[in-house]
């Protein structure tokens, strides 16, 4: 080897070995990416056949009649986007308030203790329960017995929920500075008064996003309203405590009509999807982007 | 030498009951909410059991291996539905694990930053599709494309008894493996993505100095660090998919049989409650299908504990090589 062979100008390509090291690579990174792409592409054509076969179902009467009574064409979905309100508003109603102050217990009260690391695992075993397994549940709680009803489904949600929002919550309130606490004290202000006062409005936004978040999930949820609220009567109806009938909802309405061979309910189905399908992902994506913009302002 | 501060009684807060007490009432409020949350999760457990209890007394375990289900003749057994349930939960993780593994990869190291805003969101998108739009969609237009599909899967690896003769409507093992598939990946991709970040930079740096390649980055230092982590995001992903109800119900066809072959139709336990529970025959029938939710609420508390230990393992690891 001597020094006269180096060619500078000569072109500095990969030879043998290396040649192969890198075409490797290359493959293993288009594979990644094409991964991606194909995550990408499932979802526009799922979102596609949904707005294709949906979004000519659209019209204010198709938002606002009854379904017919018997096969056929025409009609719409009111009942079902009432119910699913009225169950999703208070199965809300109810996991919000446990689901914050859950959060508060183990950031305020309870931080790095035994116990909060208990419950942390016992929030996210609820999160891992099949959404079956809870309908079945409350419906040995609150169905048998005493026959389906709006609140039953909402309870099952609720249980649903509120793993979701405690998490979300709990991660807001860590990120709440420290100082804030810390002046609040160094004032004399008791304790109760700075985490209503103080800590809790400086998260707040962040409880809403997560709030949100848990909402859209909880409106996509079919099994516990398929099981407990299923049994219902033609016309808009919102009285979530009446036992022994339920309330129609988006959801079950499609899982129906997707097991029958009607082609004019599967129209409807598609339609219902439609309109599902745009809350949830329009309430996901504000809600992620008001979640970015509050942890940049708690952060920074 | 200290200086002993004296308060006057004007100085005092006045209303220091109230505070006093607003202190134990407020931490009270939470614990009970704590508490609340932890009665609900063992009300479950409690209530499955109690709901099960006809079924375990007449068929004890052997409802676990016993292949008839007769609600008429009074007969249940649980083989045909935890098969199909591992048939499509294994199908489904099978093919999820390396393409989430891999969008995990693109979105935390190999693509440009301006993609990964865009990509990141959209495939936590595709998990927020509800399963009941999945399974519509599943049925009505992936059913009858992937019917089109089997005869020449059956043609090519016919030999595999796991691609029999196809059927003709479509809805199939097969169609429910999928559509799991597409519901486990998103979950995988952002457990993955999240687990990737946190390598740290200069390992990284450190095997490119040496003139490793992109894909030997991977294979020698992201792989090995985070594996762990991503055996728990796997079974976080395996127990999402096997409790999935309603899509699986709506694309599998609802068989009472256990088939070896992929495109014949079968059930789960989650989609078999799912279906069947509405319109339950008998006492025995209840509680065969409560028996079949504590199967799954016994699986699920499991995969998740596992998922959990080895996640904060991992962590803890993390936090000491720190």
């Amino acid at each position: 080897m001597s020094v006269a062979e180096f060619d500078p100008t000569a072109p500095l390509t990969p030879t043998g070995n290396l040649r192969r090291r890198l075409i490797v690579s290359r493959i293993a990174v288009t594979g990644a990416t094409g991964a991606a792409l194909a995550a990408v592409g499932v979802l526009g054509i799922v979102v596609y056949a949904v707005v294709k076969r949906g979004a000519s179902q659209l019209s204010i009467d198709f938002l606002t009649k009854n379904p017919p009574q018997f096969p056929g064409p025409g009609g719409g979905i009111a009942p079902a986007i009432v119910g699913t309100a009225v169950i999703v508003g208070l199965a809300t109603a109810i996991a919000m308030p446990l689901g914050v102050l859950i959060a508060l217990y183990l950031t305020e009260f309870a931080r790095g203790s035994k116990f909060a690391a208990l419950m942390r695992t016992v929030l996210d075993l609820m999160n891992g329960l099949p959404s079956i397994v809870i309908a079945v549940f409350v419906f040995g709680l609150l169905v048998v017995g005493h026959g389906q009803s709006g609140f039953a489904a909402a309870v099952a949600l609720a249980i649903i929920e509120v793993p979701l929002i405690a998490r979300s919550s709990q991660e807001v309130l860590l990120l709440v500075p420290g100082h804030l606490r810390e002046a609040a004290d160094a004032l004399g202000v008791q304790r109760w008064r700075s985490v209503l006062g103080v800590i809790l409005p400086s998260a707040m936004g962040g409880i809403v996003t997560g709030t949100l978040l848990a909402v859209a999930r909880a409106a996509g949820e079919t099994a516990p309203v398929i099981l407990l609220c299923s049994l219902i009567r033609p016309g808009v109806h919102v009285n979530a405590f009446s036992v022994g009938t339920g309330l129609d909802t988006i959801t079950g309405g499609i899982f129906i009509a997707s097991e029958q061979a009607d082609p004019y309910s599967q129209a409807r189905a598609w339609g219902a999807a439609f309109v599902l399908l745009a809350f949830i992902l329009f309430t996901s994506l504000s809600a992620r982007a008001l979640l970015n913009r509050n942890r940049r302002r708690l952060s920074g | 030498m200290s200086v002993a501060v004296r308060t006057t009684r004007a100085s005092r807060p006045r209303n220091r009951r109230a505070d006093r007490w607003g202190d134990v009432l407020i931490r009270a409020i939470c614990g009970l909410a704590c508490l609340i949350a932890l009665a609900a999760l063992a009300a479950i457990a409690y209530k499955l059991i109690t709901g099960a209890h006809l079924a375990f007394s007449k068929f004890g375990l052997g409802f676990l291996d016993s292949s008839t289900w007769k609600p008429n003749f009074q007969q249940f057994g649980a083989l045909p539905f935890i098969y199909g349930t591992a048939m499509t939960s294994g199908v489904a993780l099978l093919l999820a694990l390396p393409i989430g593994v891999a969008i995990g990869l693109y979105l935390s190291l190999l693509a440009p930053q301006r993609l990964r805003g865009v990509i990141g969101p959209l495939v936590e998108m595709l998990a927020a599709i509800p399963s009941v739009i999945l399974g519509l969609w599943g049925i009505l237009i992936l059913a009858p494309f992937i019917r089109d599909r089997e005869p020449g899967l059956h043609n090519v690896l016919g030999f595999i008894p796991l691609f029999g003769r196809p059927q003709t409507v479509g809805a199939s093992v097969f169609t429910a493996a999928l559509i799991l598939t597409i519901m486990v990946i998103p979950i995988i991709a952002s457990i993955s993505r999240d687990l990737f970040l946190t390598v740290p930079r200069e390992l990284q740096d450190g095997a490119i100095a040496l003139g490793a390649t992109q894909w030997e980055v991977v294979r020698g230092v992201i792989l090995p660090t985070t594996a762990s982590g991503v055996v728990s995001a796997g079974l976080l992903g395996l127990g999402r998919a096997l409790g999935e109800a309603i899509a699986v119900a709506q694309v599998i066809g609802g068989g009472n049989l256990a088939h070896t072959s992929l495109f014949e139709t079968g059930d789960t336990m989650a989609s078999r409650i799912a279906v069947q529970f509405p319109g339950a025959l008998n006492e025995l029938h209840f509680a065969s299908l409560y028996y079949l939710a504590v199967i799954l609420l016994v699986i699920g508390l499991v995969f998740n504990l596992l998922a959990q230990l080895i996640s904060r393992r991992f962590s803890v690891e993390r936090a000491v090589s720190r």
